[in-house]
């Protein structure tokens, strides 16, 4: 048993960190206000080699584990949780192509995205089903050599400015998870409507949208390991992206938490620094406890995936435990900042904005419970 | 070109540092290590040069001890082809560096056209490192250097001086230029730079390797504490209209006897 990250894990971090200190902290704010894509700050990261680290070294990756890749998205989302959902939602789009791609698939998909910065949108999520995924209401009808795609999809994140679509759909919705096909878009396919960005409460600077998608016709080698095999994707995928989701609630919690635990010492009131009354301390000890928890919990389930062990209940309770800790933790900053909390000039307050979303997207935190409640339920 | 650059590892700024109990160095087990940030603008440098160059090769060399050598993998990932680690204490003086660095230079095999460096290392502070090896290898040298541009054998540096004001050098290589702020932009390791590091050679010689013994020390530390505490500031209430004009005077009178700015 081993708790420590490798030499090589520890460079990772100290990049990713370092870049997140310096490249992401200081324009957080503005981007933020804002609300726009921090293009140059993205494909900074890219050239990096911070962007796209589910991509294999076989297609031009740099063949990170699960666990590596925790550690780049909980230092990026340090940095500002919103432009880390514009990194992740990469590879949120490109997983399913990792995991559900033949080879050729693979080096027509994933390869360009190591060649140069380029962004990625996944659609799953439709106006009237969220959490009921299994439900979804796009179409993907065979016709020939083509699949024909029609529907609309709601809160796509990068939508915008995406090169490539990765879109779940149904061959047949009757046949509910059964039916659900995976396919590949690419951008200027005729049909793909964009529609207005969102104005969000956090991720502000992440591009969030509808994109409706009208008799959009692409080749049947663009689906994944064929008609009505996108269910089982999809599931592979939520075991490495939810834990890659909950590693971000851990970067956001720790960046509230540094900052609390610095103004606490620094504030004066009845006479002692604000440390010093054991109201805080607790609040701070809490803090504490739940990010090693939430990250004890991250690593254990990307430790599984790595070690080809099944992870989906690990997977659920480390994005909603993260989740639901981050959102505490940074409200708690807030509070630990009285005022100062409440207002844009001190940087807890967007924390706590960001944080909510966590809870909401790769899952809400009642469908994590309802997944581990499953998992419980079918093996007594 | 054959370039080497000289990087020092230091305790990162934001470590808080502690006397060791017998006084005669810094605890050094907890300290988190980083790259000399001057040192990084040396290595920038030497990056610049060597792609401007086609066929140079860029060696790093540092004397120090070898538990933790993030100074040389940093430079290797950054895009330096091989290193060089000199492992001794940490607490050297700065003849004994320079005398090392002169030494892993050497057994390199290769004749330095250029030798970039730091102009101070942000722990000791000490400044006299890249005069000492530039004198014992004859070379001349240049410090404080924020401008460099020129070819293999001739370069155009700019120094600052007191004041902002720029000394503008014409230096004809091989010579030793020692780095300031502002000189370039240091990239970043980028993840497979810090991947293809792990293949890159790094030779480890010991102090005797390179000629360095105790008969070479010329300063002796005796003992290291910390700076007092700054005393509390003082408060003068200057709302009251009439009074003001006697708080006044009694602020620059402590400014001149106790403060003594004035
Ligand atoms: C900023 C942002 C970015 C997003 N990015 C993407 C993206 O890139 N791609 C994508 O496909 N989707 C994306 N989403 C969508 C996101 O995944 C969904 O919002 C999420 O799955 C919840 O679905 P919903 O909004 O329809 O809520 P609903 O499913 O309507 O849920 C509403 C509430 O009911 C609860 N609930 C629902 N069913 C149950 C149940 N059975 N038992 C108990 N409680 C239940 C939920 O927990 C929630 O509290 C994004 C969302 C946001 C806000
Ligand atoms: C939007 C807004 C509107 C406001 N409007 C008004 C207004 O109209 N008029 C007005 O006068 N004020 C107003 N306030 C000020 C508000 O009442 C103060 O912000 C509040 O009293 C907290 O003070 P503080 O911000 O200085 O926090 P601090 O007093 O510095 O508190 C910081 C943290 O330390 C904790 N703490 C402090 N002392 C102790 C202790 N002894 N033991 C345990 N914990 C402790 C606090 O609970 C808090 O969590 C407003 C504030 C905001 C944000």
């Amino acid at each position: 048993m081993d708790f420590g990250l490798t030499p090589d894990q520890l460079e990772i971090r100290e990049l990713a960190m370092k870049f997140a200190r310096n490249e992401m902290m200081p324009k957080a704010q503005e981007f933020d206000e804002k609300a726009s894509m921090p293009l140059d700050i993205l494909k900074k990261a890219w050239e990096l080699g911070l962007v796209n680290t589910c991509i294999p070294t076989e297609y031009g990756g740099n063949g990170f584990t699960a666990i590596d890749s925790m550690i780049i998205t909980e230092s990026l989302a340090y940095g500002c949780m919103g432009m880390n959902t514009a990194i992740m939602a990469n590879d949120l789009a490109l997983l399913p192509i990792v995991i559900g791609g033949s080879d050729e698939q693979k080096k027509q998909f994933l390869t360009p995205f190591t060649e140069s910065y380029k962004i990625a949108a996944f659609c799953l999520t439709e106006p009237a089903n969220g959490s009921d995924a299994a439900g979804i209401k796009t179409t993907i009808k065979e016709d020939g050599d083509d699949v024909v795609i029609n529907g609309n999809k709601m809160w796509i994140s990068n939508a915008g400015y995406a090169d490539l679509f990765v879109l779940y759909g149904t061959s047949d919705a009757s046949l509910k998870h059964k039916g659900i096909t995976c396919v590949v878009i690419e951008k200027g396919t005729p049909g793909i409507e964009v529609g207005k960005k969102e104005d969000k409460m956090g991720h502000r600077c992440s591009d969030t949208r509808a994109v409706t998608f009208n008799n959009v016709r692409v080749p049947k080698k663009n689906v994944l390991g064929g008609m009505n095999q996108g269910w089982k994707i999809a599931m592979k995928t939520l075991d490495h992206s939810r834990p890659m989701v909950a590693s971000s609630a851990v970067g956001g919690a720790q960046c509230a938490f540094d900052h609390a635990v610095k103004y606490a010492k620094e504030r004066v009131q009845f006479n002692v620094p604000i440390s010093q009354h054991q109201a805080i301390q607790f609040m701070i000890a809490d803090m504490a406890m739940k990010i090693e928890a939430s990250r004890l919990l991250v690593h254990k389930a990307a430790w599984l995936l790595d070690n080809g062990m099944p992870n989906t209940q690990l997977a659920s309770y480390s994005k909603a435990f993260a989740a639901d800790s981050c959102m505490q933790i940074a409200t708690d900053a807030v509070q630990i900042y009285g005022g100062y909390g409440y207002s844009k000039e001190y940087p807890v307050e967007k924390i706590m904005r960001d944080a909510k979303l966590i809870q909401l997207y790769e899952g809400t935190s009642q469908i994590q419970r309802l997944v581990i409640a499953k998992e419980i339920f079918s093996r007594s | 070109m054959n370039i080497f650059v000289c990087v020092k590892q230091v305790p990162d700024t934001e470590t808080k540092i502690v006397p060791t109990g017998d006084g005669t160095f810094i605890e050094t087990a907890s300290i988190k290590w980083i790259m000399n940030p001057y040192c990084e603008f040396a290595v920038e440098q030497a990056l610049l040069v060597q792609a401007a160059n086609a066929g140079s090769t860029v060696t790093v060399v540092r004397v120090g001890s070898s538990k933790d050598t993030e100074a040389l993998r940093t430079a290797m990932a950054m895009g330096a082809d091989d290193a060089f680690l000199v492992e001794a204490g940490d607490n050297l003086d700065s003849y004994m560096i320079a005398k090392a660095l002169k030494g892993a230079i050497e057994k390199s095999g290769k004749t330095p056209d250029l030798i970039l460096t730091g102009k101070q290392a942000i722990d000791d502070d000490c400044l006299q490192v890249p005069q000492i090896l530039a004198t014992m290898l004859n070379l001349p040298s240049v410090s404080v250097v924020v401008g460099y541009e020129g070819s293999a054998t001739d370069i155009t540096v700019k120094r600052e001086v007191e004041g902002g004001a720029l000394e503008v050098y014409g230096v004809k290589l091989p010579a030793l230029i020692a780095c300031n702020k502002g000189i370039n932009t240091p990239r970043y390791a980028s993840l497979p730079g810090i991947m293809k590091a792990k293949k890159k050679p790094l030779t480890t010689l010991a102090l005797a390797d390179v000629g360095v013994s105790d008969a070479d020390k010329r300063v002796k530390y005796s003992g290291f504490t910390l700076p007092p505490e700054k005393p509390a500031g003082k408060k003068f209430d200057a709302t009251d209209a009439a009074k003001m004009g006697a708080v006044v005077k009694e602020v620059v009178g402590l400014l001149r006897t106790e403060a003594k700015v004035l």
